[in-house]
Parts: structure tokens; sequence; C-alpha cells
């Protein structure tokens, strides 16, 4: 048996609540006061994802623009997030770039898009 | 020059205004922008968050502006880029300056204020210690780090607990840098719930809640600050220093509406927010010239932002089809730990479907009710488990209320408990 101390986003109350996991499977949450905390809780502890967003180098921009922000196209496992942040130093954009073009596909192996959330000229 | 509505601030604010106004029939409109580019303070914040009540999805700051950025070109509204505005006078003559037209006067019929706040700086906290390089305010660390593409230090200590200052605990990880603590001088943070944990707690970055700065060391560049425990009167408590080496230190100690052209208009301020005091239109104390977005007061979600503005850019429009009205204001008096409304009056003559009031409370509040009283009858009322200073209330006051109350004379906004 395993237990995980979260605190709750889904409001300010921020719920203390302990999540007991018996062979990787939740089989209690705890300390939440609504179901939202229930639902976090339990998708926190078993696949934690996170959106990455940062910025690459862009070079020929008309603006004078250096960097063009980006994100992953979906959730990251977070376990994978500074793999990410590692090979997007080795990235350059060409401009223009616009928003949703892929800046680099299949980033560090994870499977995820790197897209441009910025339109650069 | 003249035309209907000048916009000064091509942020969030003044876009969603312009959009507001257009729809409403207003089209001669011009936003003033000193920047580049429109979009704000949005162009820096890359982070995801944004839009989740807006548009029912989560977007990237540059995302949630580019839809606004295409709303306004859309409809070929006008605007100024590179372009500060000097000065407002009581006629509204708006002075602005650029290098490609110089100085010029331009008139309008009604003005909406939308330029947003800036960061309170080292100067106004009075930290002690040494002026290095190497103190920034966290909105400074991020325009280096997302637009000029620097980093502005290795090893961070970051004052205060503001969703900036979150933001760029963990955007500094990111890049590589250690992020050693964030310390708050409140019992509380400022900051987004969401924000501590996936800025913070992700990256097991400690919040000292009580603590602040007492010292800055280092001549050239910082090397290191000194932080101690606080008391119940934010006084350091002797004997609870301790050091932290580290090469930068971020403030994100609070946001502060700029209002220099409003107050030299005559724009009556309310002392709280740091806006000007509005009414349910979200105009100032002077005809025509209205007021929307963190310039009235600051916000946390970028979505209410857009909404006010909206409000303030069909009202805008509403002003210049009908001119002067005479008005019967009544004054939106609050209890019970309410820090203050916006609108602080309403005329209910000019509400038309219902009329959001938007308010912050001074301290953590749980289980209670806020009940909205006309006239010494209970209007409303509204369970809320929880409230916390860093996050905006609201309450919407319908016009079937108003309606209900046709002599209304007195309106009161309660935190009662529950």
């Amino acid at each position: 048996m395993e237990t995980v101390q979260l605190i709750c986003i889904g409001c300010p109350m921020g719920c203390p609540m302990t999540v007991t996991l018996e062979n990787g499977v939740v089989t209690s949450v705890t300390g939440n006061t609504c179901k939202r905390g229930d639902i976090y809780a339990r998708k926190e502890v078993t696949a934690p994802t996170r959106i990455v967003t940062s910025t690459v180098r862009v070079t020929g921009s008309q603006t004078g623009a250096v960097t063009v922000p980006c994100k992953t196209k979906t959730d990251l496992p977070k376990g994978d997030i500074f793999r990410c942040m590692r090979a997007l130093t080795g990235v350059t954009a060409k401009a223009p770039v616009h928003i949703g073009d892929v800046l680099a596909a299949n980033i560090a192996g994870t499977g995820v898009d790197i897209v441009a959330t910025k339109d650069v000229l | 020059m003249k035309h209907d509505l000048i916009i000064l601030g091509g942020g969030p604010a003044g876009l969603a205004a312009a959009i507001a106004a257009y729809d409403a029939g207003l089209k001669d409109i011009l936003i003033v922008e000193r920047d580049k580019e429109l979009g704000g303070i949005l162009n820096q914040c890359i982070h995801n968050g944004f839009g989740l009540h807006t548009f029912s999805e989560e977007l990237t700051g540059p995302e949630y502006a580019a839809r606004f950025i295409e709303g306004v070109k859309a409809r070929e509204i006008p605007y100024l880029l590179n372009t500060m505005a000097l000065h407002v006078s009581r006629d509204k003559m708006v002075t602005l300056i650029n290098r490609t037209d110089g100085i010029q006067t331009v008139e309008a019929k009604a003005i909406i204020f939308a330029m947003g706040c800036r960061e309170r700086s080292r100067g106004a906290l009075n930290i002690p210690g040494y002026r290095p390089a190497g103190i920034y305010s966290a909105g400074t660390a991020q325009r280096l780090v997302n637009i000029e593409g620097f980093l502005p230090g290795r090893e961070v200590v970051i004052l205060g607990s503001g969703d900036i200052g979150l933001i760029m605990a963990r955007r500094l990880t990111l890049e590589g840098a250690k992020v050693k603590v964030v310390a708050e001088l409140m019992p509380y943070s400022g900051g987004l719930k969401r924000n501590i944990v996936q800025c913070l707690d992700d990256y097991g970055i400690p919040l000292k809640l009580s603590h602040t700065v007492v010292d800055i060391r280092g001549k050239k560049r910082v090397e290191g600050v000194t932080i101690a425990a606080v008391d119940a009167n934010n006084r350091p408590i002797p004997g609870t220093e301790e050091d932290y080496t580290c090469d930068t230190l971020l403030l994100s100690c609070g946001l502060i509406p700029e209002n220099e052209l409003s107050r030299e208009m005559g724009v009556a301020i309310n002392p709280v927010t740091n806006g000007p005091t509005v009414n349910e239109s979200l105009e100032t104390s002077i005809p025509g010239v209205f007021a929307a977005g963190n310039v009235l007061h600051v916000h946390d979600l970028v979505d209410f932002v857009s909404e006010e503005a909206a409000a303030a850019g069909r009202a805008a429009a509403a002003y210049v089809r009908q001119g002067d009205a005479k008005r019967h204001e009544i004054p939106v008096r609050f209890e019970g730990g309410v820090r203050y409304t916006v609108p602080s009056t309403i005329d209910p003559s000019f509400v038309q479907d219902a009329v959001t009031v938007r308010f912050r409370v001074g301290s953590v509040m749980k289980n209670r009710i806020v009940s909205v009283w006309m006239d010494g009858e209970r209007a409303q009322k509204k369970r809320r488990q929880i409230m916390a200073p860093g996050e905006m209330e609201e309450i919407k006051l319908t016009r079937a209320q108003f309606d209900a109350h046709p002599a209304l004379s007195e309106l009161l906004i309660r935190i009662e408990e529950a």
C-alpha cells in the first residue's frame, strides 16, 4: 500500500488530499470536498501530464523577433518535461512562422509535436 | 483629427473594448498602443491557462491575444503602434507622440482607458542592502526570457508569490536555473492555487509564507539575500534570518494600475484599487471616459478583463450615440470583509440585462454567504465555500432585481456567516 499527499487545484479551497494506491491502482481518495478533487487526484497519481510551454530561437524575422513561443501540442507525461526542454534548445525556427506550425515533430521521442503559439513574420 | 472613440492601450482590455464598441455600431475607433505590436502583456505570457472561461480551452497568452487581434483586424479597426499618449485633457483632447508623426492632438467623443498596470518596484518595497545588478521585477525577467531570449540568472530567489513570480519560478527552472525559494510576506499566497501546485510543488521549490527579504548582498552583482520570518505586524523576527546565495532576486510583489494619464485628466481614483472609480457602465467621474482591465483594478484572469472591457466598449458606444445623460447613481456599499467593489456606483436605469459587480475580500474566509441587500431586503445570496484575497469574486445584479425595487436608494453587498 502506498499513500500520496496532494493539494487539489480545482478551486481556491486547495483541499489537502490523501490518495491510497494498491499495486498502482487507486483504492481511496480522502480529504477532498467535492467530486473535482477526486477526479484530479486519480489522474494526478496514476498518469500526471502537463502541457509544456517554452520558446525557441527564430531566424529571419522581419519584425526583429529572436524567439517564437511554442507548446507541446498535447499533454506530456510529467517525467518527460526536462527531456523535452533539453531537446528544445537545439530547435531553431525560420520566419515566417504561424500559430499551429509544427516546429519540431516528435520532440525527444515523446511522440508529441512542438507547435508555435504566435505568428512571427 | 477626430474620432468617436479613442482606446488607450492595445492589450487584452483595449482589444476587447474595440471589438465590442464596433459590434455595438461604433465604427470610428482608434486604438493607441505604445509597444511595437498589439497584445500587451499577453505577448510575454507564453504559459497556458488563458481562455478557459471565454473559449472553453486552455490557450497560451499569445494565442489568446491572437484571437482578439484577428477580431480587430477583421473589423479593420485602425490602431497606432509605437505610440505614446502623453496627455489627455479634460475636454478629451488626446496628445500622442511617435517617431513618424511627431506630436499630434486627436479629439475624441469618448475615451476608454485600457493602459493596464505595472509592477511594484524595489524602491517601493524598502528592501535594505546594496543596489547590485541582478534584481528584477518578475515581469521584466519574463520579458527577458520569453521575448529577448536571455536568462537573467542561474541561482534565483523570488520575493512575493504573485502569479507572475510563480510562473517565472517554473519558467526559470525549465530553462536550467535553480530557484531556491519563494518568500511571501503574507500568511497566504497572492497567486492562484493552480500556479502554486504546478509551478512550485511540481519542481520542489519551497514557498515560505510570512517571510521577507531583509538584506541583499553583493556590490556589482547580487551574491545573496537574507530571508527572515515576520510577525503578525509584518516585522522581521530577529534570529530567524536565513542566508541564501544567489545571483538573482525577482520581485513579484503586486501590481499597480497605471493611472498617470487618468489622474492628470482629473479622474477620481479609488484609493483601494488605485484605479478610477466607475459606475455601472465602467464610466469614470468624467462623463464619456471609461476604464477597463488592469488599469481599473488588477485581475487574476484575462477572461474577466476581456468581459469587463467588452462592457466598457458597449457603454462607450452608447455614450457616443446618446451623449451626456442625467444620472441618478446609488453607491454600492459593502461590509463583512469586502475590500472594494467595481463598480462603486450604479444607476439602475443604465443596467440592461445585468451588471457584474467584481470585488475582493481582505482575508481568507471559509463557508460564507455573499448577500445583496436592496433597501434593507435581501435580493440575492450566494454561498461561497472559500474566498481568498488572491481570487476576485463577482456577483451579478439582474434587471429583474432592480425592477423589483423601483425606488432603490440603498444597495449593500455583505459577506455573512453561513
